[in-house]
């Protein structure tokens, strides 16, 4: 955790632009290799309520993807099927180029995952934990254990805390050494099912930096959440899910361009300000009490303020707003996040 | 993607690489998931404990028999623990006898239900489970490293009450040629190998245990219900097996053969008996076995 930096935007790894846009498109539209790649995936609990429908995810090799969702949206249930921890009712999942979960064995060695939260024996050490993972990896070499252990530890921060009992552990400690767990062995993807869950915001920063220090190293990230904040800042991809579809998926950019950006002029004259937004023919105009904001379009906000200014309007502020992901994750999941299971 | 980001070998994971080592042959990392599961199963206080119980249970037994010592008389007739009473007085090595016939009813398959109850369930309880199979630690392989360890503890404290109640049978009683249940005698290291044998028979017995555990433990998360309802299991087998109205259906019950090990004190050796109950473990242990294999390997880890 030396490199603690978090400045938006500043994510390692491969262009996002030049990874082919594809919206909800199939994983064979594809010219890049896909480490993660569903068709049809759906899983139908023994209830009937459909927890996964039919989705189709294409995350390109390289990438870091957000797997957005609310709370119940079958996010962590997709997870459970890639990693062949649940079976699906129909479709078919591939990690790594490898069938799922037929290949479980042979492929998850290149895998790291966090599901759900860590899951530790609490009587055991963090060490003696990984430990215990480690021998169960049938492809893990013993000899070398120790140093990918400590290495592992060290990466995540708890190399003081290596011998402490996991029950003593912070929660923020308790997800780290799933995280450390993760990284045992060299990996190709590795997926994180909501890795700030119940963090602090110190917490939150140390994950995200660590999510982006492990896609500096090329490998794939696949990350879960149903907070937007944290995604918005390391991912490359996103895929939206909403009451089991996977509603929108491609580059962040791709997101971004659906919502156009707006320009928000602070007034005592709006009607002034209305007339030189007409003239500038921006779309959508929108007026307030004080405030009146409209598309900005391909119109440069200098030009807005000088024209604002030549008009002789009062601008007492003027803002770009782009939307957040916050904004259009809303947009695209529908309001009451957890009321629609 | 671009290319430099597949080819540039990058930083950490590149050491990592280069440190990884070479993939162990499958039986070497086989025996270094038992041993760690071994190491799991014992290295548990409340496992600890158990063991101490049955390392005390002989002890209690061993002191008691020797204050209200029986007379060595009457013997060379009839079955059961009467007749390990009232030989032992005259030998100490029947204090071993005596006490794995007594912790056989009760305490001994409740120490293998618990480890076997917990092993699927408590690790599913703990969430462990869903990380234990993403290592991968392979489903199949991971129940069988899991009964074995459920055998190898049944196995270790069926011998700590072998070992314990031989070694207070020394100590308190006298120690001579075993005179056995059929009347005739045999030299002590012939007794011993008896006795010896017993253990063994007794451990295959609660391997049977052990498959019925983790077959009921592959059913829940809850290791505590599971634990129940092998003792449960077990209880009802004992009472319906004492019942002379369900004398049809007693020799199928589980635990029908467990004390049919006195068939190994006879000369020449009950081997009918013996091979009865043998194979009575047997069939419990493939059928247990294969119903938690079908449901492990089938089933959604949703813990």
């Amino acid at each position: 955790m030396t490199e603690n930096s978090d400045q938006i935007g500043a994510v390692p790894g491969p262009d996002a632009s030049s990874v082919p846009a594809a919206g909800t498109g199939l994983a064979s539209g594809y010219p890049v290799p896909l480490a993660i790649a569903s068709s049809g995936l759906t899983k139908r609990f023994r209830g009937g309520q459909v927890a996964v429908d039919h989705i189709d995810l294409a995350v390109p090799a390289g990438s870091v993807y957000g797997f957005l969702g609310p709370n119940g949206s079958g996010k962590t249930t997709t997870i459970r099927m890639l990693l062949g921890l649940a079976y699906p009712t129909s479709g078919t999942a591939e990690l790594l180029g490898t069938p799922m979960p037929a290949g479980a064995v042979g492929v998850l060695s290149r895998v790291g995952s966090l599901v759900e939260g860590p899951a530790f024996f609490p009587f055991l050490s963090g060490w003696e934990n990984l430990a215990r993972c480690d021998a169960a990896d049938r492809t893990a070499d013993p000899r070398t254990a120790r140093a990918r252990i400590g290495v592992a530890l060290e990466r995540v921060g708890l190399t003081a805390a290596a011998r402490k009992r996991y029950r003593n552990y912070s929660l923020g400690m308790k997800q780290r050494l799933a995280i450390a767990a993760g990284l045992l062995r060299p990996r190709d993807l590795i997926i994180l099912d909501e890795p700030t869950n119940g963090l602090d915001p110190q917490g939150t920063r140390e994950v995200r930096a660590l999510v982006r220090q492990i896609a500096a190293d090329g490998i794939t990230v696949f990350v879960s959440s149903h907070l937007l904040a944290e995604v918005e800042q390391v991912c490359t991809h996103v895929g939206v899910m909403r009451t089991g579809q996977l509603v929108f998926q491609g580059a962040l950019t791709d997101l971004r361009r659906t919502h156009a950006p707006r320009v928000s002029v602070k007034t005592t004259d709006v009607e002034a300000a209305a007339t030189v937004f007409a003239k500038l023919e921006l779309a959508d105009p929108r007026a307030a009490d004080g405030v009146i904001t409209a598309e900005l379009g391909d119109t440069e906000p200098e030009r807005v303020t000088a024209e604002l200014v030549h008009a002789g309007v009062g601008v007492r502020e003027l803002v770009v707003e782009t939307p957040s992901l916050e904004e259009l994750f809303v947009g695209l999941t529908g309001e009451g996040f957890d009321v629609e299971r | 993607m671009s290319a430099e980001v597949t080819d540039a070998p990058a930083g950490l994971t590149a050491a990592q690489r280069a440190e990884e080592g070479q993939p162990p042959a499958a039986v070497a990392a086989y025996l270094r998931f038992f041993g760690s599961e071994l190491r799991l199963v014992f290295r548990r206080r409340r496992n600890q404990l158990l063991l101490l119980v049955v390392f005390g249970f002989p002890l209690l037994i061993g002191i008691g028999l020797k204050v209200a010592a029986p007379h060595p008389d009457n013997n060379g007739g009839g079955n059961g623990p009467a007749v390990f009473f009232n030989q032992l007085a005259g030998n100490g090595v029947f204090l071993t006898l005596i006490a794995l016939q007594a912790l056989l009813i009760l305490v001994l398959p409740l120490v293998v239900a618990v480890v076997a109850g917990d092993s699927v369930a408590g690790e599913a309880g703990y969430g462990t489970l869903r990380y234990l199979l993403t290592r991968p630690a392979g489903r199949v392989r991971a129940l069988s490293v899991k009964y074995l360890a459920i055998v190898t503890f049944g196995l270790v404290a069926t011998f700590i009450i072998a070992i314990t109640a031989l070694l207070l049978g020394v100590i308190l009683f006298p120690v001579g040629p075993v005179t056995l249940l059929s009347g005739t005698t045999v030299s002590l290291a012939a007794g011993l190998v008896r006795v010896l044998l017993v253990a063994l028979y007794i451990a295959v017995a609660m391997a049977a245990v052990g498959a019925i555990g983790l077959a009921i433990s592959t059913l829940t998360e809850h290791a505590i219900g599971a634990i129940a309802a092998i003792m449960v299991l077990v209880v009802t087998s004992e009472v319906v097996d004492q019942v002379p109205q369900f004398a049809v259906v007693a020799p199928y019950l589980p635990t029908h053969w467990w004390s049919s090990f006195d068939a190994l004190l006879r000369t020449p050796v009950d081997t009918t008996t013996l091979w009865h109950g043998l194979l009575s473990f047997a069939v419990y242990i493939v059928i247990f076995g294969a119903f938690a294999w079908a449901k492990f390997t089938s089933s959604d880890v949703t813990s």
